[in-house]
């Protein structure tokens, strides 16, 4: 009797056919695909990470003995990439609060509001290596092609969480300053800046953290900074000096995100 | 600063700052909220906006701060039609409305100072202008010694004296004010009540919303009373009425 009751308890609702019939084309489907792909992705190799190839022990070797003898200099590159993500969220915040502002429900019409988000969509979608490529051949190698990727990159990204983050404030207080005169700028300076700006601070703080190791990856495309030197020292199997390198990104990306995650749990 | 195009003179044709003409109001696509009103609030004249819960009397408010839009019929807005108001001259006569409201809709980040003189700084007046009447209407509120706190920090009853602060301090022709007694102690109470009376009497067309008898009874002004949108009763309290 109890078992009875007990096992109609413990079984989920009956799920009706459809569904059923959906779930299993889209596992059937995704098993197929993943099989399909065996081969194009090598996974067959997987058994060589084991295998003791002669790469990856040199590798490991090379890699308990990291070269230092660098040091400064790859300190001072790594100091170059931090600070190209620092213009890249710098001037990514300059182009996400018209667009943050702009695409949000709650400030904008509809027809103003529609292809702003477009124009978010389309910066946040394209991967910030195929930009830099783009600056690398407009601008030339070197830093600023970096910059300008992880600007624009950025720029969408922020620009969506700006706007997310405008239309979930509180409309009194806006109700409250158009009700006394202001205009369309001082409804948004006033009644809706204050109340975003913690958010958007934690934001692009965020960003920062993620854009120093994304500045890393951007110099293996030739815009400078730590990316490249490592990138250069693994062309010529400098295994000790890739070591050395890859320590010093892991201390410096750690320390930025210690300091990051300090100051944005103050913000809000 | 830039000069109030809309200040009184020009455009007051008749004496009625506030008219409305078979108005009727919605939310989207919700049925009418409010229906057919006809009346007109003579400049001047102070009258309380009564009614049931949900009778409309925000709503009424809105339509007058230009919160809201007519779905039907006229309003004149200082002999003005409101529909034919450019977007851009909105600003302009709400700058001659004082409003506060039922949820006080204060700026959190910024001072009680700064919140009372916000209508000021919105059109244009220097701080040097303004700073010591700002302070003496805070006094007045009894705010003296909480002019530097944020909002956040305040009780109900002191949001409330900064919303009614806020909503006079730009010594405005209408004073709309929705519930201003509901956070308030009786002696408090009154108090607003003699300011709105004061102000009243100096030339500024008050309009109250409110659930509070006596404070009605108290002031022996008219009553506009509103039931299900519609307006059933405009003049003085009826005998044994609410009661
Ligand atoms: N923003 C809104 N959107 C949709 N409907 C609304 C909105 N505001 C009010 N209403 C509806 O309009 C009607 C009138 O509301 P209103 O706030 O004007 O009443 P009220 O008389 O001020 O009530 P109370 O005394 O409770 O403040 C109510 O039925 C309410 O649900
Ligand atoms: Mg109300």
């Amino acid at each position: 009797m109890t078992d009875i009751a007990t096992s109609a308890a413990l079984k989920p609702p009956a799920r009706p056919l459809g569904q059923w019939i959906f779930d299993v084309l889209l596992w059937g489907g995704i098993a197929i695909v993943l099989a399909l792909s065996f081969g194009p992705a090598e996974i067959e190799k997987f058994p060589r990470l084991f295998s003791g190839s002669d790469n990856m022990r040199e590798f490991g070797r090379a890699f308990i003995n990291p070269d230092f003898d660098l040091l400064p200099f790859f300190i001072s590159q790594m100091w170059l990439t931090i600070q190209m993500a620092m213009w890249g969220t710098a001037l990514a915040v300059f182009i996400a609060v018209p667009l943050g502002l702009l695409g949000a429900r709650n400030i904008a019409p509809p027809a103003i509001q529609w292809p702003v988000r477009r124009v978010m969509d389309i910066l946040r979608s394209v991967p910030d290596l195929v930009i830099g490529m783009v600056f690398v051949v407009a601008v030339g190698l070197g830093p600023f092609a970096g910059v300008m990727a992880l600007a624009l990159n950025t720029g969408g990204v922020l620009g969506k969480l700006f706007s997310e983050a405008v239309e979930s404030i509180d409309k009194g207080p806006v109700e409250g300053v158009r009700a006394t005169g202001a205009h369309k700028l001082q409804e948004i300076a006033w009644g809706v800046v204050p109340q975003v700006a913690p958010l958007w601070t934690s934001y692009a703080l965020y960003r920062f953290e993620s854009n120093s190791r994304a500045a890393t990856i951007l110099g293996l495309i030739g815009a400078g900074g730590i990316g490249q030197i490592l990138f250069d020292s693994l062309n010529s199997f400098n295994y000790s000096r890739v070591a050395a390198i890859a320590l010093v990104i892991v201390v410096a990306v750690t320390l930025i995100d210690i300091l990051s995650q300090a100051i944005r749990s103050r913000l809000i | 600063m830039s000069r109030n195009p809309y200040a009184a003179d020009a455009t007051d044709a008749d004496d009625a700052v506030v008219r409305f003409d078979d108005v009727s109001m919605r939310y989207g696509r919700a049925p009418e909220t409010l229906r057919d009103l006809t009346f007109s609030l003579p400049q001047g004249s102070f009258h309380f906006v009564t009614g049931p819960s949900g009778a409309g009397k925000t709503s009424l408010l809105k339509l007058i701060y230009l919160a809201a839009q007519p779905s039907k019929g006229l309003l004149h807005l200082f002999g003005q039609n409101v529909a034919q108001a450019p977007l851009d001259v909105r600003p302009f006569l709400r700058r001659r409305i004082g409003v506060v409201f039922q949820e006080f809709r204060l700026l959190d980040h910024m001072s009680a100072f700064d919140n009372a003189a916000v209508p000021l700084r919105i059109a244009g007046a220097k701080p040097d202008s303004y700073r010591q009447d700002v302070a003496e209407l805070l006094t007045w509120v009894g705010l003296k010694d909480r002019m530097h706190a944020l909002p956040p920090t305040l009780a109900g009853g002191e949001k409330q004296r900064l919303a009614i602060a806020r909503a006079v301090v730009g010594r405005p022709d209408i004073l709309l004010a929705d519930e201003p007694t509901g956070n308030v102690d009786h002696e408090m109470g009154l108090r607003i009540l003699r300011l709105f009376l004061e102000l009243n009497r100096l030339g500024t067309t008050v309009l109250i919303a409110t659930h509070d008898q006596d404070l009605v009874a108290r002031s022996g002004k008219p009553i506009l009373h509103l039931e299900d949108g519609r307006l059933v009763h405009m003049g003085p309290v009826p005998q044994g009425f609410g009661g």
